[in-house]
């Protein structure tokens, strides 16, 4: 599988019934509150969720994020070191081939790009992932 | 022959059944005390169908030099005392070595300056042709692959925007290369080089357009030797816009990109492959990492921690090379490939020892006419050193130390970085200092030093930062650099603690005091990665200093103290 940028912003958006960015409260909430907010307090179980996102970003401003969660009704992505952790929730239709979606998160600092999926079933699953935000310069 | 079950499970300490396939050269060699001959260093059982050629990290270095191996090269996690992050008598022990035979001496750092002046210089790329001449002779078909940062790092490539070592890799006969520092001679030149000069490809499966994402480069190409299907698949170095300047390359995007190795060897697996070879500028631990994680690669050649390593890492299925930097050394593997698979394998790392190995007459006057025009400069002696001057080692190297102690004289500085470059070559005690020497500590795209002001809390940050590029116990996070080296400030680093906790006491050494966080310090450096740095070339600082004190004589490092290794 070797999807283009093109292709795969064509996949979103076949795909994706509605991709809303969420809310920005007035003040900072913690990555629990928000992960709860989505998953209604159930508890989310590991695994089940790939995410492509680079080990250390090339520009914490704009860093490329790819998921994908076979089966997931709704897909989001949390900044856990962001003052407000969520980025962005997909949905995906009864018609959607697959569940997979990307996009570019802002990054402040070193932190988990933490990712929870709703299946089809009402379950939650979780995965996460550490992007590192660097200085850089020194490589050589 | 080894069959490949066996091989497979062969350690790397385990050497004895290695000797069946050449390796075992090294013990019996090593025995002796005089340097080995031509034919010597040649001589190899041959093994199998297929040839690999693997030469990397040359860092423009056409003539023979002096490379003092680092003292100081710590592993953390999982790889903390194994190889690469093995030294000195350690490694003498681990490989079966003699101290003070040849081996010793292009291997490790122990007692450089003697066996400097017994065994001489290694490299130049017209005796590597030598040798490379000599294995396509023996196995006809044999693939020369070269692991990049090749264009980058002496005043003639500087001043000939690398072109004086692609006519000579041309000259070569390489078959594919990666890239690191080639990048950074600017992303035109690049494409000049790459579209109208180069006659060989320019391979990088990890290198994207940022915009959309799509591959930017060939990533792999296929070849055949002796009717056996061979892939390269090359991977440039992944952090190439963090720890070079991004700004002279905009559209790119690179990355370690797991997914996308994997994807390219079901690829050329599919296409009918039966060896396939991932041509890596990845560093040591992330290729080791890569391999444990990565099915289907038979061979890692790696590259851009410029470690030597006389025998392979084994991981899995996969062998792992190490051939160095600096033109010291060409790796010979030879591969049994039957029945769709490596059954077995043939290794070689081979010094080159310039004072016995017959210069290529071709390469030699390629390489006479490409410095002809700089020789005059070259060989301006600006002084002489009392000490080795060298730079490879985890936290400071007495050519960093020179550098800082010229930025702090020449820019009235408190304090001096240099970044922890692995690149630049030697020059043992007593010895001038010539233009050549100092261009090949400095020569870049980006050299201008900067003077500036920081306050103590982000000087730590800086530290803390380039010590995680470090000591990430995640390869995966590491950017395979060494230490930025200070002058005029000492610390203690705990490398066994995370990112924010490791470094402590940083000292102003001028008045022994503690680095406080909120004082503002006047700090000089070089090798900024931001656009637009100001301030002379680091050549021209290093040269005035050099000028003005006649002979240098910098001292050990005594103010850097690690714990936790």
């Amino acid at each position: 599988m070797n999807l283009t940028r093109r292709q795969a912003l064509i996949t979103a958006l076949s795909a994706a019934a509605v991709a809303g960015i969420l809310p920005r409260s007035a003040s900072a909430q913690s990555l629990e509150d928000a992960m709860a907010a989505f998953t209604g307090g159930a508890e989310a179980s590991e695994g089940g969720i790939i995410i492509t996102a680079p080990e250390i970003a090339e520009n914490g401003n704009t860093v490329p994020v790819e998921v994908e969660a076979e089966g997931a009704a709704r897909i989001t992505i949390f900044a856990a070191g962001n003052p407000n952790p969520g980025v962005v929730t997909f949905a995906f239709g009864p018609l959607a081939a697959v569940s997979r979606a990307s996009t570019r998160i802002r990054l402040a600092e070193t932190q988990d790009v933490v990712v929870v999926a709703e299946m089809a079933d009402g379950s939650y699953q979780m995965a996460a992932q550490e992007v590192k935000v660097t200085i850089g310069g020194c490589g050589g | 022959m080894i069959s490949r079950r066996e091989f497979l499970q062969a350690s790397v300490a385990a050497s004895a059944i290695l000797g069946a396939s050449g390796t075992g050269r090294w013990g019996r060699l090593a025995a002796q005390q005089r340097l080995m001959t031509q034919d010597d260093l040649l001589n190899m059982e041959a093994v199998g169908n297929v040839t690999l050629i693997h030469i990397t990290d040359i860092h423009a270095q056409l003539k023979p030099i002096y490379f003092r191996e680092p003292q100081i090269n710590l592993g953390v996690g999982e790889v903390n005392g194994l190889p690469p992050h093995v030294t000195g008598a350690d490694f003498l022990d681990l490989y079966n070595i003699q101290p003070g035979s040849p081996e010793a001496y292009a291997l490790t750092y122990g007692d450089f300056e003697a066996l400097a002046a017994q065994y001489g210089r290694l490299g130049g790329l017209d005796r590597a042709a030598t040798v490379i001449n000599h294995i396509r002779s023996e196995r006809p078909g044999a693939l020369l692959l070269d692991g990049g940062d090749t264009w980058q790092g002496s005043l003639t490539a500087l001043r000939t925007n690398g072109g004086d070592m692609v006519r000579a890799m041309n000259a070569l006969g390489v078959d594919a290369m990666t890239s690191h520092w080639e990048f950074t001679l600017g992303i035109d030149r690049v494409t000049e080089i790459v579209e109208n000069e180069l006659t060989f490809p320019f391979l990088g499966a990890n290198i994207f357009d940022s915009m959309w994402d799509e591959p930017a480069y060939e990533p792999y190409r296929m070849f055949e030797q002796n009717g056996v299907n061979i892939a390269v698949i090359g991977q440039a170095f992944p952090y190439m816009p963090i720890a070079n300047p991004g700004w002279m390359f905009p559209d790119l995007s690179f990355g370690i990109r797991e997914a996308r190795v994997a994807e390219m060897v079901e690829e050329v697996r599919g296409a009918g492959a039966e060896v396939v070879v991932l041509l890596s500028h990845n560093g040591f631990d992330v290729d080791r990492k890569l391999a444990s994680r990565v099915p289907g690669i038979d061979v890692i050649l790696t590259g851009h921690t410029h470690d030597a390593l006389p025998e392979p890492v084994i991981v899995g299925n996969t062998l792992v090379i190490a051939t160095g930097s600096h033109g010291k050394f060409v790796s010979r593997l030879d591969l049994d490939v039957r029945d769709g698979g490596v059954q077995g394998y043939g290794y070689r790392l081979i010094p080159i020892f310039s004072d016995v190995i017959t210069p290529d007459a071709d390469m030699a006057a390629l390489i006479d006419a490409e410095r002809a025009p700089y020789e005059a400069e070259l060989g301006e002696v600006l002084g002489q050193t009392a000490n080795t001057l060298y730079r490879r080692g985890n936290f400071n190297g007495t050519w960093d130390d020179l550098l800082c102690q010229a930025m702090l004289e020449e820019r009235d500085a408190d304090i001096a970085l240099s970044p922890g470059f692995r690149w630049g070559t030697s020059v043992p005690a007593g010895q001038d200092i010539t233009k050549e020497d100092l261009f090949s500590a400095t020569a870049m795209s980006y050299p201008n030093c900067y003077r500036t002001e920081m306050t103590g809390e982000f000087l730590h940050v800086i530290m803390e930062d380039v010590a995680d590029n470090l000591f990430n116990t995640d390869p995966y996070y590491q950017q395979g650099g060494d230490m930025v080296r200070v002058g005029g400030m000492g610390y203690r680093i705990d490398i066994s603690q995370p990112q924010g906790s490791r470094i402590s006491d940083m000292t102003l050494l001028r008045t022994g005091e503690l680095i406080d966080p909120a004082t503002t310090y006047t700090v000089a450096g070089w090798a900024s990665v931001n656009e637009g740095t100001e301030g002379p070339p680091i050549w021209e600082v290093a040269e005035a200093y050099i000028r003005r004190m006649g002979t240098v004589d910098i001292p050990p490092n005594q103010s850097v103290i690690v714990t936790g290794g």
